[in-house]
């Protein structure tokens, strides 16, 4: 089937699979190798992506449910070069280790403040409970997510 | 001029590549034809192959070869098992790569499709027809050594696959002459480590050459180059393996499995590169396990509260295979720290290791260790009941008392340096801990059940002299070396032989050169993972990678240094004992304005114009480095847990972690490194296991039925630390990648039946799931 979608910004026309699974497209056919897959059940949130300015898991999806869509992927986070505060964030406050979960956790954080610039600890928590890191204990995830609250809120 | 960077917290340099994307782990790599590779796992834990028809899947859209256990024959050795301990009658069987005649677990390889793409390859695995005899099953591995129990291999009557037994001092007689005695059951439940990333390879052969490369999720690309020479019998020097980005392991990704051999096999047969990558379900019953130990434990003491004594009889699961380093953990790595902290006068382990129709177990983060300690900590609780004292107290008064240049424990082992107390004092008067007990004290009066945790603990790590690993049957050597090399422009790069995978090391790595060469942390570059250009190194486990692999390198840069040191004598024309060294600078002794600097060094060096005498050009030293004794970190673990005696369920309040690894190079990835590890074995204390039914299926075998620590389940934790140094490495340090699971796991579950004794509760399996805690109170005694 063919399929017409951006991604980071840049339009895509392929032919695909139906079954394709939008992970494998993203990463077997467009080479963007930054969004990872973790499980085969929806778990663990390391194939998140941004969707239309929603958050999905690319798992999850079929690379036909995304035709027309807008995606942004780990990749188009800086597009220019120019970290993203959450990114930052990251850096700042170790907030990965082996870094298999983080595009997912910074394109969850990404939207997650968007959607509550002054979240709680609490709140950062269980907006995180889709996404498993298996390193960190999740703490500086937590301080990483709060530190890039605050810059955006600045 | 640099200041010095050791101690400081300064932000990773392997983020940038991480945070964007830009990283390339196994499955990213992608080569021009590459095929991939699917597994047909056996759905049975225990079966004979009658038959198998590939007709089918050979003629599948896409397939480009079916093979089955028959193709590998005579073409593929064994998966090695590589760490025997001696004494122990331990029963090498063999492990088949593509299991033929008999499969003794669920996931045993059966048969591999390779395909044009993913998706062909799976969807040919439903076409392959395999005619299975199942035959009876046994996966708990106490149950597996009772007569009449199914048996898995011919030379293993009983399953038995090895028996070790390590006595220090005489345990019958502290035994006999004890006061008090206290025993538990302790069942240390099989968990499945799930690093984030699930193991992965892809192979590529290049015939003309005949030399295979190997990207491999691996700890050890050395070890895994080695092993695969002996499986693929290329030499190794046909090999090349790459790990340079990997996605976490926590042990797991230590043995060379069956499944990147076949992938190589594959590549080798079809002459094209193949990529194989676990799905997460297929990772829980292919990859090791952890842990899977039935224990029956005690403890001696004298009325006082002296502790005399400790024994252990267990039944170790290995599983159906032995795994690389499999028959280490329960023996050499965890009978040995019975003392733990405490002087001990007499101290037994005897460990059966045993075969079972169940995924193969080997090291998972602490190996053998968090064990240990659970079981002393465990009945160091057990005694402070018996005797009406506090566990805190009754802890101190046994702890070792302060040294600096060694101890000897009674279980064979020397202590580097250790001051347990201050960080005991530390974290209980952090903690608060007497208000902690008269609060626990109120809140019973109001039916609220509030535990209080608290664990000292020590461990053996930064494996380790190699005399000992070849006394302790490893096989291999566990020193480190590395290649500090100067460019002609006095940047400086630096190849490591160790591994690894998220814990930061290209960041401390640089911060330690950086302040032996007083050159900038920037300047220098450390590479590892890939054996075509790093130097022979034994990988990264067992916490030991700062503490070896880094004394590898700070002996390579002070060689580096004095033979700058001559040249830069040369060069001043000054005698060279009036040279000294100081920030990357050398200058005359009483003349601090005639001085040159060590870039200038490297580029004269590297030119090579002006040498003295007999010098070779270039600036740069290799080094091994091999450690004259274990490091052995330890510290005081304190949790504060609330127990819903309603529905049984458990909130961890507080978690605070005292842990001394000696000077700390990098503070904030320390601190880390101590999270993740407390996270986890907390995941043990309450909430993950790898259950099987009576017929041997995983039950626990996806995400959705295996509880992985979540965000929103957990704490933060609050972390302490003091620095007692090592006398034993070059720089102090000690590891601290498995300190936070080798104290965590019984620091929780002590805080848990601290909170229901008033109950009646003595113990619980664990792990502590609301339903088993809402049970024992229930019955109020013992599950
Ligand atoms: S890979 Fe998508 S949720 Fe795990
Ligand atoms: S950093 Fe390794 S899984 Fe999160």
């Amino acid at each position: 089937m063919n399929i017409q979608l951006t991604v980071n910004g840049k339009a895509q026309e392929k032919e695909v699979d139906a079954r394709l699974l939008l992970v494998h497209f993203l990463r077997d056919d467009l080479g963007l190798t930054g969004t990872k897959i973790g499980c085969d059940t929806s778990q663990c949130g390391a194939c998140v992506v941004s969707m239309d300015g929603k958050t999905i898991k690319s798992c999850t999806c079929l690379a036909v449910q995304a035709n027309g869509s807008d995606i942004t992927t780990i990749e188009g986070v800086a597009p220019d070069g120019v970290l993203d505060p959450v990114q930052e964030a990251f850096w700042d406050n170790h907030g990965l280790q082996c870094g298999y979960c983080t595009a997912g956790m910074i394109i969850t954080t990404v939207e997650l403040l968007k959607k509550n610039p002054n979240p709680s600890d609490d709140e950062v928590r269980e907006g995180l409970k889709g996404n498993i890191c298996r390193c960190t204990g999740y703490q500086n995830i937590v301080k990483s997510v709060q530190a890039a609250a605050k810059v955006n809120r600045s | 001029m640099t200041t010095r960077i050791f101690g400081s917290g300064i932000r990773r340099r392997e983020d940038p590549r991480l945070i964007t994307g830009g990283a390339t782990y196994t499955d990213d790599v992608q080569l021009p034809g590459m095929l991939y590779a699917a597994m047909l796992r056996s759905p049975h834990a225990h079966a004979k192959i009658n038959s198998i028809d590939i007709t089918s899947a050979v003629g599948a859209r896409g397939v480009v070869a079916v093979y089955t256990g028959a193709d590998i024959e005579g073409v593929l050795n064994g998966i090695p098992c590589a760490w025997v301990p001696p004494g122990a009658d331990l029963v090498a069987v063999t492990h088949p790569a593509i299991a033929k005649d008999v499969v003794r677990y669920q996931g045993d390889a059966v048969a591999v499709v390779v395909a044009e793409d993913r998706y062909q390859a799976e969807d040919a695995l439903e076409l392959i027809n395999v005619d299975y005899e199942i035959l009876p099953s046994v996966t708990n591995p106490e149950a597996a050594m009772k007569p009449g129990a199914p048996q898995l291999h011919e030379d293993a009557p009983n399953n038995q696959a090895f028996h070790w037994v390590s006595e220090g001092g005489d345990t019958e007689a502290a035994f006999s002459a004890a006061d008090v005695i206290v025993k538990d059951t302790i069942i240390q439940q099989r968990l499945i480590p799930n690093a984030m990333e699930p193991r992965s390879a892809v192979a590529t052969w290049t015939k003309a050459t005949g030399e295979l490369t190997l990207w491999s999720t691996s700890q050890n690309p050395h070890i895994c180059r080695f092993l695969a020479s002996l499986v693929t019998g290329l030499g190794e020097h046909k090999i090349r393996v790459i790990a340079t980005e990997v996605g976490g392991g926590f042990g797991s990704k230590i043995p060379v499995y069956a499944d990147e051999m076949i992938t190589s096999f594959c590549s080798m047969q079809l002459g094209r590169p193949v990529k194989w990558t676990a799905t997460r379900s297929e990772g829980f019953q292919s990859t090791i396990h952890g842990r899977d130990h039935v224990e029956y434990v005690e403890m001696a003491a004298t009325q006082e509260g002296k502790i005399t004594g400790v024994r252990s009889k267990i039944y170790a699961g290995m599983g159906a295979y032995l795994s690389t380093a499999g028959p280490g953990v329960p023996t050499i790595l965890h009978g040995l720290i019975y003392c733990g902290p405490y002087d001990i006068g007499a101290t037994k382990a005897d460990v059966y290791g045993v075969f079972s129709n169940a995924t193969p177990t080997d090291a998972y983060r602490g190996a053998g260790r968090p064990e240990a300690t659970f079981l002393i900590e465990r009945l160091v609780d057990l005694l402070a009941v018996e005797l009406g004292t506090d566990p805190a107290e009754l802890r101190r008064k046994n702890l070792i008392p302060k040294f600096e240049e060694g101890h000897d424990v009674i279980s064979g082992l020397t202590y580097d340096s250790g001051d347990y107390e201050p960080l005991m004092d530390m974290v209980l008067g952090h903690a608060d801990y007497s208000a902690l007990r008269q609060e626990q004290a109120q809140m019973r009066e109001n039916g609220h059940y509030m535990g209080i945790g608290v664990t000292c603990y020590n461990e053996i790590c930064g494996l380790g002299p190699s005399q000992v690993a070849g006394a302790v049957g490893f096989g291999g050597g566990l020193w480190e070396s590395a290649i500090v090399r100067f460019h002609p422009t006095g940047k400086v790069h630096v190849y490591s032989g160790i591994s690894p995978h998220g814990q930061g090391e290209e960041t401390t790595f640089a911060q330690i050169v950086s302040d032996e060469l007083g050159v900038d942390v920037d300047d220098v570059t450390i590479t590892h993972g890939d054996t075509s250009n790093t130097p022979m190194g034994w990988g990264t486990y067992g916490s030991r990678t700062t503490s070896v692999g880094a004394g590898a390198m700070v002996i390579a840069a002070r060689k580096i240094k004095e033979k700058a040191r001559l040249l830069a004598a040369h060069l001043l024309e000054a005698a060279e004992s009036d040279v000294e060294y100081r920030d990357g600078q050398f200058s005359v002794k009483g003349s601090p304005d005639q001085s040159k600097s060590i870039q200038e060094m490297a580029t004269m060096a590297n030119v090579a114009w002006n040498l003295p005498e007999g010098m070779e050009p270039g600036l740069e030293a290799s080094a091994f480095y091999d450690p004259p004794n274990f490091v052995y970190p330890f510290g005081t673990h304190l949790a504060v847990v609330d127990v819903d005696k309603d529905n049984g369920h458990i909130v961890v309040r507080r978690y605070i972690a005292g842990d001394d690894c000696g000077p700390q190079i990098n503070p904030m990835i320390v601190e880390g490194q101590v999270h993740g590890g407390v996270v986890q074995g907390i995941g043990q204390a309450l909430w993950e296991h790898a259950i099987y039914d009576d017929n041997g299926q995983l039950v626990t075998g996806s995400m959705t039925d295996y509880a992985l620590p979540r965000a929103h389940l957990l704490p933060n934790i609050e972390s302490l630390s003091t620095v007692t140094p090592s006398p034993h490495n070059p720089l102090g340090v000690k590891g601290v990648g498995e300190t936070g699971s080798i104290a965590s796991t019984v620091t929780v579950y002590n805080a848990v039946i601290d909170a229901l004794r008033p109950l009646g509760v003595t113990r619980i399996d664990m792990p502590l799931t609301p339903e088993k805690v809402w049970q024992a109170i229930r019955q109020g005694h013992g599950s």
